[in-house]
């Protein structure tokens, strides 16, 4: 019995001094922290293995050239498997930072975990970059500080799409009568679109259908059958996960040509293609991050980090893939932003308000590119205080039954149009939780 | 000493039926509320509110509101988070289209929502025991579900179908900070619990007892099987709907209607069965070991040295096991749950150091 107390008491101690340790930092380390609420394992562990690979790759490779101005890059990981709960307390456990280290930024890569971090992040004054994801209207960031849908958010992701379909068709009033089919994903972030496309049709007459496939969407024979009726000139593929593959393979015995198919930017890997095999020859989709190796950050990788056997990818043949490279870019832009913020503030560890600033004032041109050696691999980006996306374009892929061939330039999402929505959509947040949004006009 | 419970006679029906009779009892309860309502606040960080305190309030008080349904009742139920997420969504709506409405009465108006919700999928369980009647909380749990993500309405509208917190002012007080939260979350939970204690002592809850005992001598000796029924649905809805209410605003600050699925009402059955059925303490003991133990070992992974050799996916995985293998080793040793260890411990300490 009194072993049993003893061991119970070992136990509480253990639990008091592990959560404590957490908290206690000592100033004075000239180290910026990463807090990464990473997912290795769980249902979308593919995605998340080789996005903080990428990432944390990107990060060593920066150390080994000396850091940002000389302060080195530090990280953590904290497993969330894409659950929120998880993806909370481990934003409460990282965000005080590490051994004195303040923390720069967090990037979840994960809608929900976003979502439920969003007011903390803005309460905290720390940085929440959703990459090519999250809630389209912090966009605005007049309402969203401190919320960076980097590079594309969802609408401007379907405005893309139909851009190109427009191009194919020869331009944008060649649209009229044609039939575009959504294939979507039952869940928020399928639906999120839905109102886009509906608006988009109405102004270029185009014909649009909405179909829903339950998650986890392994099973799409009746979905398939009925665009298979409706004969659409172009299907929009918005799936996840294992919905991508079937989709596919579907579409295949239901006799509707592949390569009339466009994945969106969460169906554009190579673990949404290849094991559809033969069936997924000519899928196009979108990225904005062409796959790879031949790009000279990548090559710098390769040598400083890879070659080195330190590589985080427990399978170095994933070096190079689209969730991969989407790490490398997730990782220039936070560290260009660190970079960019250091020249205001001084060459030193920053804490997140100053790291806002930096991402805030992003200005990565043509010339930075070529700096960076990520020509091709990232577009050019301009971030304000009212806008908190910056590029808006993405490049088409088709998937040649082993690897991405880039088919197309950068094509632009139609901003104009978008952002009176956005607003709207920001302004009604605003309204909702008694936010008075900030004025751009005033803001450096 | 101390802990000599022998001569505490009561010596009136009144004195009979305090909700505690034990000086002990007394004592270390008022302890208890002092450490939550006072220390705790002064001492606690950021983190234990947030990451910790009160996801363990909102669970024990999930789990409080099935262990009425099902551990007092006997009426099995795999809808709860159905239920959470009915009273999250109603009070979300109470608070948007009622201008003026206060917090409070909103979340009471979700918890009645999620009962009435609960009450109408209780309606089988005039026909149908014991296993099949999950059938129809199994309908609730998918039912619900597909409502708020069918029908934008529920969520004003919002395209991706998620619903953000409003602001948490109070009589002109704003409890949006962690301690803030973690005390609004207190104060409701541990009145929800008193309520609990009284009740399951009441007439009412006698009635749950003997119906779950066996619903036909029950009906024998005169208690109205479907009213007792249905009163414990529709009080484990309530209790339900609040704790899916103070989880969307007080914890998490937004909720989406896959936050509350089918896993989260395995969670809620789990944290009954290893805390213990028919068990107030059960609760917040299964709550504990369902929220913390899983911090507890990624944080004592997280001590770990880094290293090449062991792939930091596989660790995670490591932990899952340790996990499983705990709640077997657990319920092997004691298959009543947690609250009767304590139960056994206090019988111990009773007659120490003797034996018997």
């Amino acid at each position: 019995m009194q072993q049993r107390f003893k061991t119970l008491s070992a136990l509480a101690a253990a639990v008091i001094s592990s959560t404590l340790t957490v908290n206690t930092a000592q100033a004075g380390s000239n180290e910026q922290y990463f807090p990464l609420q990473s997912y290795r394992i769980g249902p979308y562990a593919a995605g998340g293995t080789g996005f903080f690979g990428g990432f944390i790759d990107y990060l060593q490779n920066v150390n080994a050239k000396g850091g940002v101005n000389g302060v080195k890059l530090t990280w953590s990981e904290c497993e969330t498997e894409y659950i929120v709960e998880k993806g909370v307390e481990c934003y409460e456990r990282l965000k005080t930072g590490l051994n004195g280290a303040p923390a720069a930024a967090t990037n979840p890569l994960s809608v929900g975990i976003a979502y439920a971090t969003l007011e903390r992040s803005t309460n905290d004054k720390l940085p929440l970059i959703t990459i090519n994801h999250g809630r389209t209207d912090s966009t605005d960031g007049s309402v969203f500080p401190y919320v960076f849908p980097l590079q594309l958010n969802p609408y401007s992701e379907v405005s893309a799409i139909i851009n190109y379909i427009a191009q194919q068709a020869g331009g944008l009033d060649k649209l009229k009568g044609k039939k575009i089919v959504t294939l979507y994903h039952g869940s928020p972030y399928g639906q999120e679109t839905n109102p886009i496309i509906d608006l988009l049709a109405k102004k270029y007459g185009f014909e649009s259908t909405t179909i829903e496939v339950p998650h986890p969407g392994n099973e799409q024979q009746s979905q398939w059958l009925n665009i298979r009726r409706i004969q659409p000139d172009w299907v929009i593929l918005r799936g996840w996960g294992v919905m991508n593959p079937v989709a596919l393979k579907t579409a295949q015995k239901t006799g509707f040509p592949v390569d009339h198919i466009i994945g969106n930017i969460w169906s554009n890997s190579e673990e949404d293609a290849a094991p559809a095999g033969d069936a997924a020859k000519g899928f196009i989709s979108i990225t904005t991050h062409p796959s790879g190796t031949a790009f000279p950050v990548l090559q710098e990788i390769k040598k400083t980090v890879v070659d080195a056997g330190t590589t985080n990818l427990s399978d170095p043949k994933r070096f190079g893939t689209v969730y991969y490279n989407l790490g490398v870019v997730n990782g220039i832009l936070n560290v260009e932003a660190v970079r960019l913020a250091q020249e205001k503030f001084g060459k030193t560890p920053l804490t997140g308000e100053q790291v806002q600033w930096g991402f805030e004032h992003l200005n990565i041109d043509d010339a930075r590119l070529k700096d960076l050696g990520a020509e091709g691999l990232l577009q050019k980006l301009k971030l304000s205080c009212s806008d908190h996306e910056g590029g808006g374009a993405v490049r088409f892929q088709q998937w040649d039954g082993t690897q991405w061939k880039v088919i197309s330039d950068w094509v632009q999402a139609d901003r104009a149009l978008l952002r009176p929505i956005i607003e709207e959509s920001a302004q009604k947040y605003a309204k909702e939780k008694g936010i008075t949004p900030r004025d751009c006009s005033k803001e450096l | 000493m101390l802990f000599t419970e022998a001569g505490q006679l009561a010596t009136s029906y009144k004195a009979e039926q305090k909700l505690f009779r034990l000086r002990q009892d007394y004592v270390a309860f008022g302890i208890l509320l002092f450490l939550a309502f006072v220390a705790l606040p002064y001492w606690g960080s950021d983190y234990w509110f947030n990451a910790i305190l009160i996801p363990f309030l909102v669970l024990s008080l999930a789990g409080l509101g099935l262990n009425l349904l099902t551990g007092y009742a006997g009426q099995l139920s795999l809808g709860s988070a159905a239920f959470m997420a009915v009273g999250a969504f109603a009070t979300y709506n109470l608070e948007l289209r009622i201008p003026d409405l206060p917090l409070l009465f909103s979340i009471l108006g979700g918890g009645l929502f999620a009962a009435a919700s609960s009450v109408i999928f209780g309606l089988p369980s005039a026909r149908i025991k014991g296993f099949y009647l999950i059938v129809s909380t199994l309908a609730a749990q998918f039912f619900i579900q597909w409502l708020f993500t069918k029908f934008s309405w529920f969520s004003n509208g919002s395209t991706s179908g998620v619903i953000t917190a409003p602001p948490l002012v109070m009589a002109g007080y704003d409890f949006s900070t962690p301690v803030g939260r973690y005390l609004l979350t207190l104060s409701i939970v541990a009145s929800l619990f008193l309520i609990a204690r009284n009740l399951v002592r009441s007439e009412l809850g006698r009635h749950w007892m003997a119906v779950r005992d066996r619903d036909t001598a029950a009906a024998v000796m005169g208690i109205p099987i479907l009213k007792t029924k249905l009163l414990a649905f529709g009080m484990s809805g309530f209790i339900l709907g609040i704790a899916g209410a103070l989880w969307a605003f007080t914890y998490l600050g937004t909720v989406e209607p896959h936050g509350f699925d089918l896993t989260r009402s395995f969670q809620i059955l789990f944290i009954i069965i290893i805390g213990g059925m028919g068990s107030l303490l059960g609760n917040f003991l299964g709550a504990a070991f369902i929220v913390l133990l899983p911090i507890l070992l990624s944080q004592l992974i997280g001590l770990l040295p880094a290293n090449h050799w062991v792939d930091i996916g596989q660790l995670e995985n490591a932990q899952k096991i340790i996990f499983g293998g705990l709640i077997i080793f657990f319920l092997i040793k004691e298959p009543d749950g947690l609250a009767r260890l304590w139960q056994r411990c206090r019988e111990r300490a009773r007659i120490w150091p003797l034996r018997y």
